[in-house]
């Protein structure tokens, strides 16, 4: 049986030792290394998506081998449905994004041996179904993105680096005291996620509470959740073009997955007492992150608190304790990755033309770049919901299953969506319609490597948006059963 | 069936999207003809599962009945009249092309939400005709009105697409299915009205609200006039602005059990065809006064439905479709002949230049005027009729409304057509062929299809659009009713010669100057911009820079307050510990050294002094040990 989920995960990391001995001076070499390595996950994922079975139960291609058998610590992985649409997102963006750093020379070497290695922290995130491996690959994201944002970043990288890191740092310490919590009271003690997807729903409620809230606070960090969220705007404005796609298209999955995977089947009354708070808390992120993000004049800055509003759905869909609710939720996580991931490289490529993101020094630009203007309105109707793309179905079904429980909020997130609208049409307005700025006149249309980059997004989401079937087949089944898992009565 | 749906974006010409159109229709017309001839029988349906979760699933597919084959008879054939206009109206633009791919877009967009048996399908359509409207509206997109006007359009109907899109969760949490057969199986189980279907009905109607720019949400249409004028036609006036009405009359079997929500349509349809008509007579922009006249219509077939006029608000439909997408290409075919200007005060005296504009825009003023026995006669006296006996003051609404009606539309006819050309400097010509043809041809429409819904031929529209679960809805015919309303007509046209006429009677000018209140409030469209903007877009813009703010200082700052704290006590931290611990290692080592300093004087190197300290040592150990064991 050949180990896939540990090749996806390491492949990367191959590629990575390959590079470290070359001279950092052969830029070209190290480049197609590097974009080479990152694309070679993607028909490993999609041999992860063939092999893996959705109609069964429980984790598919497990990898059990032990490693520390006096703590009970074993290297652990496997998939289930809601993980693998996580790698296969993964997989995509990170190539994606490796063609989109096609232009940093500045430091190559270090630049990709960051990447290769962020990558794998990613992919190991997704597999692990032990907790300490899960947590090992959790930390090994943080480093790379640090230097990443730190190094090739903005004006302000080093603040935002460093705020990104310390934030999401606080959050993964609580969540390891969760862990830990987890570890003592399992009898024999165990990080194994199985074991204790088993055992903890039969423990107490205040300890369940507990150790939800210490596991939420970790993953709301990361989601971002309001009010942890304001790192995210300071590093998506810092970040490289790639790094922002990463960030938004990955990393904040890994939030939501980590509420999927751990906090609502595992902690089952922790899910229920919580559930209230998810839909407040997701309530407010809709209508507030909307807000705000209309009054931005930074591209990419409307975009992170864009992110913000829409991962809003995601907690409010799963405080509906219904599978269409669940579904929904679990379909913006991926459906928000492809237009997040789109809409920063639709920025990235204005940046590299006009080097400022301002939004107000722009107009006119349909007449200049129409197969750019065509795309960035494609990604923005995308995200605003529109009936067709994906972002709809995402939307439509978590208020539709938010609803029967959790009426009022779902009403009022309807100014939220009202508002994303407006502020997406204002932002072809004040980009590509109205007279051309005579600043711009000499702009180039997106090439061909950029349009590469943008096409097989633009497919996923026209795609999803019509055949929605092609995600809820493979995540539905493990959706219910986590519903299923959250629904258990607890004494 | 589903070759309806084919879309060609690209690179497509304007023959291209013509032909598919004509092909859509080719294939729409035989259908829609079977179905409305063969009662009961012939209803299509086809559908497939969309998705599936837990026990529910969802279904998606086709439905062509009655109503649905009308509305496909309706926009093939004026789409394709107006696409052929088009060809010429739009000859030389650079984008030519694009213009017709958005079109084609948008009819297979219609022609979607026309057969679509369930609510989803419906609003997907319905939001992708949207997203084409908007484009076609900013279609000119380096005028700056242009796009603000399609900004403007988009938000406001996304105001009803959310009330739409909770009326469709509600309906399907309450009925379980979103599909229109089999809401109409659970209405028939469930004959009583409850709060929650009523408010079902009534966030689904507030989708009808924006669409069809009912009130409070009209102010978008007006502003949508920037479109070019084709599009003005199509989409503006006969096709997806009734989709509303459209909308209702899908979901008729719900309104038809509640009456709270019927006498709320109603009531709705019946302020917006007053409203609009008193907005009207005051503007001079050719294209706003028709803009004005659909809400006004629109309303009119809205206040039917709400009445219960089922049969009667979808002829109505139709009979307004063709003449108003006649009015607006004969308007076009004036601003295209008279170098596009679009104030009427320039205009006058075209009838001698523009004779076809002329003939066939003077047929459909007659239409919409209600003069029997053109189309508009007809259907408008359905509605009347049926207004009359379900609610005596939207039946004087509607009457006052017809009288407006009459007289806006002579005043537009009058100032354009008549006297003599007020700016002499615009050597006005007649359009091609090309555009003319359709205009004849629409004429010929608006006309006669008023027939198959008059007694005449036994009222064999109204026959041929009964669906099963329909309530019967029998009005007695009244020659009062029917009387009163040519009359009114009447009056508006001669009112409307008395002013406008070559020989103006009364001076249109004093008589704003008399009534300045009330002209000055029509001719501001009674504020409702002034008003949203104050109310609404204003204090939105406001909060989301207040909350920009807080964000920044209160979310972030309790951030940066953390970082910062951290990095205080961490340096506080680092005093104490260069001072405190730190000095206590030095005081420790200093008093060691102190210490060393003392001792280090009893090293003598002298041996006395070592063999005395070592006999005084002994000494002590002895006492000592004595004074223990003692």
């Amino acid at each position: 049986m050949i180990p896939w989920l540990t090749l996806v995960t390491f492949t990367p990391l191959a590629g990575l030792v390959l590079i470290l001995p070359v001279s950092g001076q052969r830029v070209s070499l190290i480049r197609g290394l590097g974009v080479l390595f990152s694309f070679l996950p993607v028909p490993l994922s999609l041999v992860i998506l063939q092999a893996h079975d959705p109609q069964l139960p429980g984790f598919q291609l497990v990898e059990r081998v032990a490693w520390i058998p006096a703590l009970g610590i074993e290297y652990h992985l496997g998939v289930d449905g809601i993980s693998v649409p996580m790698v296969l997102l993964t997989a995509l963006l990170s190539a994606l994004a490796a063609l989109a750093s096609w232009n940093i020379t500045e430091r190559a070497k270090e630049y990709w041996v960051f990447y290769l290695l962020l990558q794998v922290g990613m992919f190991g995130t997704f597999v692990a179904i032990d907790l300490f491996v899960f947590y090992i690959f959790w930390e090994i994201v943080l480093v790379p993105m640090y230097f990443l944002i730190g190094i090739w970043g903005g004006p302000r990288r080093q603040y935002a680096a460093i705020k990104f890191f310390l934030y999401t740092l606080a959050g993964s310490v609580v969540m390891l005291l969760g862990f830990l919590a987890l570890y003592f009271a399992s009898e024999p003690h165990t990080l194994s996620i199985p074991a204790l997807l088993e055992q903890m729903p039969r423990t107490g409620r205040t300890f369940q509470c507990a150790v939800f809230i210490a596991l939420f606070l970790g993953f709301a960090v990361k989601v971002p959740v309001f009010p942890f969220h304001t790192w995210l705007p300071d590093a998506h404005v810092e970040a490289p073009t790639p790094i922002s796609v990463i960030l938004a298209g990955v990393l904040l999955k890994m939030g939501t997955y980590g509420i999927f995977r751990l906090c609502y089947p595992m902690l089952p009354a922790g899910a229920q007492e919580f559930g209230l708070l998810f839909a407040v808390l997701g309530t407010v992120a809709i209508v507030y992150a909307a807000f705000v993000a209309m009054a931005q004049r930074d591209f990419k800055k409307l975009v992170a608190y864009s992110s913000v509003s829409h991962m809003g759905f995601v907690l409010l869909g799963m405080a509906g304790f219904t599978l269409a609710g669940m579904s929904g939720a679990y379909f913006q996580t991926f459906s928000h990755g492809i237009l997040s991931g789109a809409m920063f490289l639709v920025v990235g490529v204005l940046y590299d033309r006009a080097h400022t993101r301002d939004l107000d020094a722009f107009g006119g630009l349909m007449a200049r770049m129409p197969v750019y203007g065509g795309l960035l309105i494609l990604f923005s109707l995308g995200s605003l919901g529109l009936p067709g793309l994906s972002g709809f179905i995402a939307e439509f079904f978590s208020l539709l299953g938010a609803w029967q429980l959790r009426m009022p909020f779902v009403i009022v997130s309807g100014i939220g969506i009202v508002i994303t609208a407006a502020f997406m049409l204002l932002v072809f307005q004040r980009v590509l319609l109205g007279p051309l700025n005579p600043r711009w006149a000499h702009l180039p249309e997106i090439g061909p490597r950029e349009v590469l980059t943008l096409v097989p997004l633009a497919v996923i989401t026209v795609a999803l948006g019509l055949m929605p079937w092609l995600l809820t087949e493979i995540t539905d089944p493990a959706l219910d059963a986590i519903l299923r898992a959250s629904q258990v009565p607890v004494p | 069936m589903l070759i309806l749906f084919g879309r060609r974006i690209g690179r497509a010409s304007g023959l291209v999207a013509v032909a598919a159109s004509t092909a859509a229709g080719v294939i729409a017309l035989p259908l829609a003809w079977r179905v409305l001839d063969t009662p009961e029988a012939a209803t299509l349906t086809w559908s497939f599962e969309w998705l599936r979760w837990g026990d529910q699933t969802m279904r998606m597919g086709v439905l062509v009945d009655p109503p649905a084959a009308l509305l496909l008879f309706v926009v093939t054939v004026t789409g394709t009249l107006i696409q052929v206009y088009s060809t010429g109206y739009m000859a030389g633009h650079p984008r030519y092309s694009r213009f017709f791919a958005y079109v084609s877009l948008f009819m297979a967009g219609m022609l979607g939400l026309v057969v679509a048996d369930n609510l989803l399908l419906l609003f997907v359509s319905w939001e992708i005709m949207g997203l084409c409207s908007y484009f076609l509206i900013g279609f000119f997109f380096e005028k700056p009105s242009a796009a603000a006007a399609g900004l403007k359009a988009f938000i406001t109907t996304r105001i009803g697409d959310v009330g739409l899109m909770l009326g469709m969760i509600l309906l399907w949490w309450t009925a379980g299915t979103l599909r229109f057969e089999e809401l109409a199986a659970f209405m028939a189980g469930h004959p009583v009205a409850t709060g929650a279907l009523t408010a079902a009905a009534l966030l689904i109607f507030v989708g009808t609200i924006g669409k069809s720019a009912q009130f409070p949400l009209h102010v978008w249409l007006p502003d949508a006039m920037e479109g070019p004028t084709p599009v003005s036609a199509l989409i503006h006036a006969a096709t997806m602005v009734a989709a509303g009405v459209y909308l209702v009359a899908r979901t008729f079997m719900l309104f038809q059990a509640l009456p709270v929500a019927c006498s709320a349509v109603a009531w709705v349809g019946g302020i917006t065809a007053l409203m609009a008509a008193c907005i009207a007579p005051a503007q001079t922009d050719i294209k706003r006064v028709l803009a004005y006249s659909t809400i006004s219509q629109l309303g009119y077939m809205v206040m039917a439905l709400g009445v219960g006029a089922y049969a009667a608000g979808l002829f109505h439909l139709m009979t307004h479709a063709f003449f108003k997408a006649l009015l607006f290409l004969g308007a076009g075919a004036v601003i295209h002949g008279f170098h596009h200007v679009q104030d009427m005060r320039q205009m006058g005296g075209l009838r001698r230049k523009m004779p076809v504009t002329f003939a066939t825009m003077a047929i459909a003023t007659l239409a919409i005027a209600g003069v029997p026995p053109l189309a508009g006669f007809w259907s408008k006296d359905e509605i009347l009729l049926s207004a009359y006996h379900a609610s005596r003051p939207l039946w004087v609404l509607g009457t006052v409304t017809a009288g407006l009606t009459a007289f806006y539309m002579f005043r537009l006819l009058l100032m354009t057509f008549f006297g003599e050309q007020r700016d002499k400097h615009i050597h006005a010509h007649e359009s091609p062929a090309v555009m003319t043809i359709p205009l004849v041809i629409l004429a010929v429409f608006a006309a006669l299809a008023g027939l198959p819904g008059s007694p005449w031929m036994g009222m064999w529209l109204q026959r041929a659009l009964h669906v099963p679960w329909l309530h019967p809805h029998e009005v007695e015919p009244s020659r009062f009713v029917m009387g009163l309303s040519v009359l009114v007509a009447g009056a508006g046209i001669g009112a409307a010669a008395l002013m406008y006429g070559p020989r103006p009677v009364i001076s249109p000018a004093r008589l704003a100057e008399r009534f300045a209140p009330v002209h000055r409030a029509s001719l501001n469209k009674f504020y409702f911009d002034e008003l949203y903007l104050a109310a609404v877009v204003n204090p939105a813009k406001r909060l989301a820079a207040a909350l920009w703010r807080t964000d920044q200082r209160l979310v972030d700052g309790a951030v940066n307050g953390a970082g910062l704290s951290a990095w205080l006590s961490a340096k506080a931290q680092g005093l104490f510990d260069k001072w405190v611990v730190d000095g206590l290692v030095n005081l420790a080592g200093a008093i060691v050294h102190a210490a060393s300093a003392v001792t280090r004087r009893a090293q003598t190197g002298l041996v006395e002094n070592y063999m005395l300290m070592a006999a005084t040592g002994v000494l002590a150990l002895a006492y000592f040990t004595w004074w223990n064991t003692g």
